[in-house]
């Protein structure tokens, strides 16, 4: 598939503000570390939301046809791309709800905030999954049918919101030890996932062939002409095709400056609170991340390339 | 009813005739124009509802030919309806055709991501989704006189390799066609339920061409007649 660059944009931030937004819910109701103030609160959901709205509105500049977006809500039981759309609207009232509640911290309102909290969270972890619906809905893309796709982007929003979380942590001056064990958590199990699904794809298994595409199922086929000269939007959307050498090369990159590299950094930051360090934690865990994006979509083979001559996809 | 096309493989020469025609007739039609980028460039591309590839079936020299036309399977379980989050795309109950409403696709490519036949093209111009229409704007058309109520690309094929019908009414010609021809669907394993069919190839004797015997009196009369006539 080819890669959009809005896309891997819009899922990595979005899905790193949804992670924040959700952990900052659960970090405040626990008094984790000895709790953020209502201002620290509000101040870094701002900052979840900000991560949010930027993907929301990366998403909507991928689309060809940008003026009929508001029509995206009108599928909601059958499409899982409008199921998205509408959870991470339905999110956003809430989500202000439980800000501006934090920010004026009145007592008395105490049960409400929490109350619209939970529910922004809950919004906020169905639409990464949503998300993740999107891609593992397909039929035709092998790599991207498994219920380990939602699972992954689950994982790596919440591995990425806890990194920035435990940046948060270190600059209000919190005892760290729980921030940084919850990202350590979130890293290990994100890379697990990981280390499962790429071992997954590598094996085609019992999966849609140029014979089966053909229906010519006695004998081998093969591709004399595509009957285009040149690209066709097909090619064009679906041709592209990440070289075996380089997609390892990424992987390795991925699994370094994703998981490794800020595994390794948190010990220091627990031992030694530091905002740059933590922020320079989260960067480095964002770059991978986006790396991880980008193989995600150049990985995944649609069957249409079984018609353009690929024996397997 | 279950309107659709049925393709015959045996008999398909790989004109492109119906692709061209398809063209013609849709550029101008329901979902107009198919907009071409660049036509007289170096990079000539554009938007197509059916187009034709050609394969080879089987090792050299017991390999055949094969010209394989695709448009849009007007699938029973159409995949590209469900996931559409506009609505733009839908399936007629009446009559099974798929079709995406241009007025309301916002160009988000998904359902042309949940398509394994590559029948959906985004037209960059307009920004949105097109695909073929089984010529709605011809085989319900009033005016136009009954054997003509076809698509385009049935009634160009010189070779009558392809046909429209109801492939809901088992004594439909198209359905009498895919019983006696063997039809079979595309990708059976996904679950799309295509409701275009495909023909094979018959199974033909080839006919020898060595060995042939001793020549007969005819044949050597001609032979003689040849060294005769100077050429
Ligand atoms: S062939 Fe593709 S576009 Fe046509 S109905 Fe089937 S899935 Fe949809
Ligand atoms: S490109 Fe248009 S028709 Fe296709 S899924 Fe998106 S909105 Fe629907
Ligand atoms: S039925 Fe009409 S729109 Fe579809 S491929 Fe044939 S000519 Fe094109």
């Amino acid at each position: 598939m080819h890669p959009a660059f809005s896309v891997i944009f819009f899922t990595v931030s979005s899905g790193a503000g949804f992670g924040l937004f959700a952990l900052l819910y659960l970090a405040d109701v626990l008094k984790l570390g000895g709790g953020l103030s209502g201002e620290q609160v509000a101040a870094t959901g701002a900052m979840a939301l900000c991560f949010i709205i930027a993907g929301l509105l990366s998403s909507v500049a991928h689309l060809a046809n940008p003026k009929n977006a508001w029509r995206a809500f009108s599928r909601f039981r059958t499409s899982w791309l409008s199921r998205e759309g509408v959870f991470s609207v339905a999110f956003f009232p809430f989500a202000f709800g439980y800000l501006v509640l934090s920010w004026f911290a009145a007592p008395s309102l105490e049960v409400a905030r929490l109350a619209v909290g939970g529910a922004a969270t809950l919004l906020a972890w169905i639409t990464i999954f949503s998300t993740g619906m999107i891609y593992a809905s397909l039929k035709t893309i092998r790599q991207w049918n498994t219920p380990l796709v939602p699972a992954n982007y689950l994982a790596m929003g919440h591995a990425s919101g806890a990194l920035m979380l435990l940046a948060v942590a270190a600059w209000a001056g919190l005892a760290l030890l729980p921030f940084a064990s919850i990202a350590a958590s979130f890293l290990i199990l994100g890379a697990l996932l990981k280390a499962i699904y790429y071992f997954w794809i590598a094996e085609p298994g019992a999966s849609a062939s140029i014979q089966t595409a053909t229906g010519f199922t006695r004998a081998q086929v093969k591709l004399l002409d595509t009957g285009h000269t040149h690209g066709t939007f097909l090619t064009e959307e679906f041709g592209f095709q990440v070289a075996r050498r380089y997609a390892l090369a990424l992987k390795v990159f991925v699994f370094v400056a994703g998981f490794i590299l800020p595994l390794v950094m948190l010990g220091s930051v627990a031992g030694q609170p530091s905002l740059l360090l933590g922020s320079l934690i989260t960067g480095l865990a964002l770059l991978g991340l986006v790396a991880e994006r980008w193989l995600f979509f150049a990985e995944a083979r649609h069957v249409v390339n079984l018609y353009h001559g690929s024996q397997r996809c | 009813m279950r309107l659709g096309l049925v393709i015959d493989l045996d008999v398909c020469v790989g004109c492109h005739a119906c692709a061209v025609a398809c063209k013609q007739w849709n550029t101008s039609g329901t979902t107009a124009p198919l907009t071409d980028y660049q036509p007289y460039g170096a990079e000539p591309s554009g938007v197509w509802f059916n187009r034709i590839r050609h394969y080879e079936v089987g090792e050299y020299p017991n390999s055949k030919t094969i010209n394989f036309p695709m448009s849009c399977m007007h699938c029973e379980d159409a995949a590209c309806v469900t996931v559409c989050p506009t609505g733009a795309s839908y399936k007629r109950a009446e009559d099974g055709i798929v079709l995406v409403d241009q007025d309301k696709c916002m160009g988000c490519n998904l359902c042309s991501w949940a398509c394994p036949y590559g029948a959906r093209e985004l037209d960059r111009e307009s920004g949105t989704m097109k695909k073929c229409t089984l010529c709605i704007d011809r085989i319900y058309d009033q005016n136009l006189p009954i054997e003509d109520r076809q698509p385009v690309c049935v009634m160009v094929c010189p070779a009558h390799a392809r046909m429209f019908g109801d492939l809901d009414d088992p004594d439909s010609a198209v359905s009498l066609t895919v019983r006696e021809r063997e039809g079979y669907q595309l990708m059976p394993e996904l679950g799309y339920k295509p409701t275009n069919q495909y023909l094979p190839p018959r199974k033909a004797k080839p006919i020898p061409t060595e060995n042939m015997g001793k020549p007969g009196f005819k044949e050597r009369l001609k032979s003689l007649a040849n060294k005769i006539v100077k050429r």
